[in-house]
């Protein structure tokens, strides 16, 4: 069974290019990706984790409000029984990046990432998991 | 012995104001308005289908206007960058509102956590409006202002806030960017279904053409749709067709074409593509001329000459070996000066990270100057007119256009306006848009589109970052102590019917919502309040999810 990513769009932000684009990349890797669609809120995304049994959420932020948001949502999960890993992709500057994993963050891409790394990165964060 | 169209276009030149400047090369070498072929024939700018310039003159009256885009915190902070910009010889006010604003809602909404004052500046009330334009002479200077969905009520916050400082409606000069089919499409800031938007987009429209002379009503914004992911092709097809929508939208409501029509402005993106870039400006001027003309039978010459903004490509820049943006800016906007552009945004180098500091706004601002004083580009009215390469990719883009144009008029049975609301419905636009955007990605991640410093030429794209721009969340607590303030010093009696005018005015659709909207702003009445009750007639649009 293909393992299941859950790929979210969090706050106000409407930019889903990349989302969309993510999303295509990870289910052409042969990952199952359900898309949240926009204007999620962390309890939203986290209910749909729970629901969907994902096995790693990825969540898209370029409006800068990833520091407010992404450790919401990670709490939200956990707070729910749900500890599947976190990544965030988006403009999330290099010295926000580490603030970001102390807050349960497992991966962070930025923009150019190529997507043989995307794909790599996603299964050694779900293989570090499993183990 | 006849006239040759050359002889026509020297008439108008001569009649032209100009600006003063030595129209010749740097080596001394006198530079005629514009070329063409020794026999006079041929397209001179400022004559139908104006391919090449809606101006007989072009940059020998006037350079483009170097509109930078700004707005940030309360709307102190932002009436203090005006300022600023009005004493160092600005001639436009160029609004950027935060994404609580963009979205209708308050300051104080859960939703908005995180979003006050970060991309832009947060207005709730009148009285934030009034602190946005205070001791800024608006019968003086123009203003655009970036909004959508909620443009409506920002507008008639602004139309209130003028004339409580004095300035009639009718003296108010400006563009609202009011383009919400691009919204569906592209920029994805909606609140209200597609059908109840556009009845929102007529009233504006309407409202403009009787009272406001002077307000370009809607800016018809390809710049979205590129960044969001289409060809250039795309990006020019869905921006006209948008625009023949809003045409037939007025039409419908019974305005003549010429009352409207030349008060609509556009805006393109410039991406890096040089040549296609010029052909896609080349190209829109030629089809709305004969579209508007022929399809909706405009007889005035400023209904027929299509204007623009242009914005250089955010999309192009990359956070590595973040000073190379400067150059891709650069290139960019040379292709928006060489395609004709009326008005002109450079972004900044720090662009793929954060909003700019001071220092490389200052540094995309300059690249304008440079090209604008330093290069004699803009000595020549379209320079590359008569190219047959670029001639011949002008024809091509054409030609996308007019099959996309084709598809949209078959979905809508005849009709553009319907064509474009199906095709939002269906999701017809943004199944392109992200198609095309992941065709692009396909080619840099196997190699064959080049990003210089990300997928080659990398040696040194992992250096020390630069010095980035912080937002804090002071500002937020700020706004929403204000607006508390201003919630509890009104006469809520006052609002309460304002509102219920409101709610039973937009359940008829026959009437036009403006004078409700100016009346519960006045009243102060918040922008969550308005857009909240509007809701309650038309519902809210939810997208549904594709990949």
């Amino acid at each position: 069974m293909s393992e299941r990513v859950l790929i979210g769009k969090v706050g106000l932000d409407g930019h889903d290019r990349g989302v969309k684009v993510v999303a295509r990349i990870l289910r052409d890797a042969g990952f199952e990706v359900i898309y949240t669609g926009l204007f999620q809120t962390p309890a939203t995304i986290a209910a749909a984790a729970v629901d969907e049994d994902v096995d790693l959420v990825g969540l898209s932020m370029l409006s800068g409000a990833h520091l407010t948001l992404a450790p919401a949502v990670v709490a939200e999960m956990r707070a729910r029984g749900c500890n599947a890993p976190v990544v965030v992709g988006g403009i999330i500057p290099e010295h926000h990046h580490q603030r970001l994993k102390d807050a349960g963050v497992a991966a962070v891409f930025t923009p150019g990432a190529p997507a043989e790394e995307l794909v790599r990165t996603v299964r050694a964060v779900l293989a570090a998991e499993g183990a | 012995m006849t006239r040759t169209p050359r002889d026509v276009w020297r008439e108008e030149f001569e009649a032209s104001r100009l600006r003063e400047a030595d129209f010749s090369t740097m080596s001394g070498v006198p530079l005629a308005p514009v070329y063409g072929p020794a026999d006079g024939s041929g397209d001179y700018p400022g004559q139908y289908p104006y391919t090449r310039g809606p101006y007989a003159s072009m940059y020998r009256s006037k350079l483009w206007t170097m509109r930078m885009f700004a707005g940030f915190g309360t709307a102190d902070d932002t009436n203090w960058r005006f300022k600023e910009i009005i004493k160092s010889g600005g001639d436009g006010l160029s609004t950027a509102f935060d994404m609580p604003t963009l979205l209708g809602l308050d300051s104080d909404d859960p939703m908005a956590l995180g979003e006050v004052g970060r991309c832009g500046v947060a207005i709730d009330t009148l009285a934030d409006m009034e602190d946005l334009y205070a001791g800024i002479d608006l019968a003086a200077t123009t203003t655009s202002m970036t909004i959508n969905s909620p443009a409506a009520a920002i507008f008639a916050m602004f139309i209130a806030q003028a004339e409580k400082a004095g300035t009639p409606r009718a003296r108010l000069g400006g563009t609202l960017q009011n383009d919400i089919l691009k919204e569906y499409q592209a920029q994805k800031e909606f609140v209200f279904p597609p059908r109840q938007s556009m009845r929102l987009v007529r009233d504006t429209i309407s409202f403009t053409a009787a009272e406001m002379p002077r307000w370009h009503s809607v800016s018809i914004s390809g710049y979205h749709i590129r960044e969001a992911g289409s060809t250039a092709a795309e990006e020019l097809a869905f921006t006209l067709a948008n625009g023949f929508a809003y045409v037939e939208l007025a039409m419908k409501a019974g305005l003549p074409i010429d009352s409207f029509a030349p008060r609509l402005s556009f805006f393109f993106n410039a991406h890096i593509d040089f040549f296609e870039e010029i052909a896609k400006y080349r190209a829109a001027r030629r089809i709305w001329a004969r579209w508007l003309r022929e399809r909706y039978g405009a007889q005035l010459e400023r209904s027929l000459q299509l204007r623009f903004h242009t914005q250089t490509a955010g999309v192009s820049l990359t956070a590595q070996q973040p000073e190379v943006n400067i150059v891709r800016t650069a290139i960019e906007a040379l292709a928006g000066v060489l395609g004709g552009t009326q008005s002109l945004h450079t972004n900044s180098m720090d662009e793929a990270m954060a909003l700019p500091t001071e220092k490389s706004a200052r540094i995309a601002l300059r690249t304008q100057q440079v090209i604008a004083y330093e290069t004699n580009v803009a000595h020549v009215a379209d320079p590359l007119g008569g190219s047959f390469f670029v001639e011949a990719l002008t024809d091509e883009m054409e030609r996308q256009a007019e099959e996309l144009f084709a598809h949209l008029d078959e979905l809508g049975g005849g009709s553009l306006l319907e064509g474009c609301i199906k095709g939002i419905e269906d999701n017809w636009f943004q199944g392109r848009i992200a198609d095309s955007a992941f065709e692009l990605e396909r080619k840099f991640n196997n190699g064959q589109r080049v990003v210089v410093g990300v997928n080659r030429f990398k040696e040194g794209s992992d250096e020390r970052g630069m010095e980035l721009l912080e937002i804090t969340n002071e500002d937020e607590a700020r706004q929403r102590k204000r607006l508390d303030a201003v919630r509890h010093g009104r006469d809520q009696a006052a609002v309460d019917a304002a509102l219920a005018t409101l709610a039973a005015e937009a359940a008829d659709p026959e009437i036009n919502l403006m004078p409700a909207l100016i009346d519960a702003a006045a009243r102060y009445v918040t922008l969550g309040e308005m857009m909240n009750t509007l809701a309650g007639v038309f519902g809210r649009h939810v997208e549904v999810p594709t990949i």
